[in-house]
């Protein structure tokens, strides 16, 4: 078993309209990859299929070997989704229970938590940097805050694969860069591949190792280095062959 | 009445039913609130007393079935309510809310011309809307009994899944919770609760002892075990002084349980404004 992901003429339809064609793509074990793209270019369904919340259509989609269609060990796959930050934030909880909570998977049906659950908890609430706060209730938290809390409720359940959607929307700009340091160590210290669809793709391009650039079709899909190189000729380049499509896409604020 | 419950019975039962659903409501009462479905308890409550109606109007055109409980019928019609609300809130995928209106005006629909067909309001009906503390039967606080050992055991079993789904329900999904059933069982605890509930505090109060504990102790509770913590302790409180002041002053118990569950409401909503004004005078921050 070699990559952690493997898509293969992956191609997705919302009614008409081709959202993802013909997408190739091999994630390897204990990468950093960062999925960049405009708006509406199908990074997030391409999220969705990968985390079985969309049926596939055409293509195949391997996860850590084994066919999403058939595939059980969710507890493998973390996920912090965009919409954390617009959850219930008057919901009676602390940040220990939100966190213990990433463990319901992997525990199954009727069982409960113990002791050596809590450690793994406060492991991970202080591999986000968080320790110390695990009697707060969640809503008495900044966005920046909480988001770090979803992600060590992702990490609870020791996940090989981390996925995240736009994870630093709500976080105020000050906290973004220590944000992205922090996902940086976990990736290193504890060889959880990431994969991360972003808009700033400035602010990571010193942190990712592999960036893809998705717009319908998969555009660029490579080392940092080499995407670093070519971004001095324009990133828009990326987003498609054609240079006029590309034009029009800057005109209407996607890039 | 200390003495009162050593020799009467139907004290007894009204007693032992009041500390049941004083857990019970409030337990249930604590995951409908955090998911926004506080009005659930209202629609379902109707409907049970349609089922109601249905059984008193059967018992007085089939002598034969006068033995009947009408709890049985309360309960079919109340769990067969809650599978509606689910199929409707499919129907509406983007006005959830809707089901359960259109649940609660039909329930209220049918009970009223079963009502109508059973000529009119006797004493019986009286006590299922507002609650009695000498209606509760031997056979009824047994019902009860199991449906509280039922619903406990369920809750606790799916504690860790029903707070997912409560808290985060995209995520739910995404981790692979069976979401759906899980739910589903859910409200069908809530139906059962409910038509256990009505004996003691009245069909149009029910929804009251699911909601107000909850509704204060979400105020000051530290974390989700505490607000169940406390939710059940201010039901109790509510439910357990409600029927000694209802004994006394022979008031119907449904409005004096309610009534103190809003006075608790409204001490802890006091309190917690003097907590914060004391914090901002220290200097500290206010939350």
């Amino acid at each position: 078993m070699q990559s952690i992901i493997e898509i293969k003429q992956l191609t997705y339809r919302y009614e008409k309209d081709t959202v993802l064609e013909n997408i190739n793509m091999t994630i390897p074990y204990g990468s950093f990859l960062a999925i960049v793209g405009p708006n509406g270019s199908g990074k997030s369904t391409l999220l969705k299929l990968i985390l079985g919340l969309l049926k596939l259509q055409k293509g195949q989609i391997l996860l850590f070997g084994q066919e999403i269609t058939k595939f059980k060990d969710w507890q493998e796959v973390g996920y912090v989704s965009q919409k954390a930050n617009s959850f219930n934030t008057g919901f009676p909880a602390t940040v220990f229970e939100v966190v213990a909570s990433g463990l319901t998977k992997k525990l199954g049906l009727f069982t409960f938590f113990k002791k050596e659950h809590a450690i793994k908890v406060n492991e991970a609430l202080d591999a986000v940097g968080m320790k110390g706060y695990s009697n707060r209730n969640i809503g008495e938290l900044s966005g920046g805050q909480q988001q770090r809390i979803f992600i060590a409720r992702a990490l609870v359940s020791e996940p090989r694969l981390l996925i995240l959607d736009e994870p630093t929307v709500g976080v105020d700009a000050e906290n973004v860069n220590s944000f992205y340091q922090m996902l940086g160590e976990l990736n290193k210290s504890r060889n959880i591949a990431l994969l991360l669809v972003t808009h700033d793709i400035g602010t990571i391009s010193d942190r990712v190792s592999h960036v893809a650039c998705l717009n319908k079709h998969l555009h660029f899909h490579g080392e940092t280095k080499e995407f670093e190189q070519l971004r001095t000729e324009g990133v828009s380049e990326f987003y498609g062959h054609d240079v006029h499509l590309l034009a029009h896409h800057h005109e209407h604020g996607g890039v | 009445m200390i003495q009162g419950l050593f020799h009467y019975e139907f004290l007894q039962n009204a007693f032992l039913t009041g500390i049941m659903i004083g857990i019970l409501a409030p337990l249930l009462g604590v995951f409908i609130v955090v998911r926004r479905l506080s009005l659930i308890a209202d629609a379902l409550s109707h409907v049970t007393l349609a089922g109601i109606a249905a059984s008193l109007l059967i018992e007085n055109n089939f002598p034969m079935m006068a033995g009947l409980n009408p709890l049985y019928l309360g309960m079919v019609f109340s769990v067969g309510g809650s599978l509606f609300i689910e199929k409707l809130r499919g129907v509406y995928k983007h006005y959830q809310e809707l089901a359960i209106p259109i649940i609660l005006s039909s329930g209220i629909g049918l009970g009223v011309i079963f009502i109508s067909l059973a000529n009119g309001f006797n004493t019986d009906l009286f006590s299922y809307l507002f609650g009695s503390v000498s209606a509760v039967s031997r056979a009824d606080l047994w019902v009860i009994f199991i449906i509280s050992i039922v619903v406990i055991i369920v809750i606790i079993s799916l504690y860790k899944e029903l707070f997912l789904l409560s808290f985060d329900e995209e995520h739910a999904k995404a981790s692979g919770i069976a979401a759906k059933s899980i739910h589903f069982i859910f409200i069908i605890m809530v139906a059962l609760v409910i038509a256990a509930s009505m004996r003691i505090v009245g069909i149009l109060l029910v929804s009251s002892l699911m909601t107000l504990p909850v509704a204060a102790s979400i105020r000051i509770a530290k974390g989700f075990k505490q607000t169940i913590f406390l939710s059940i302790l201010f039901g109790e409180i509510s439910v357990l002084g409600g029927l000694f002041t209802a004994y006394y002053l022979d008031l119907a118990p449904g409005g004096t349980i309610v009534m103190l569950a809003v006075l608790i409401l409204v001490l802890v909503i006091f309190y917690k404004k003097i907590m914060i004004n004391k914090h901002v005078d220290i200097g500290g921050e206010a939350k």
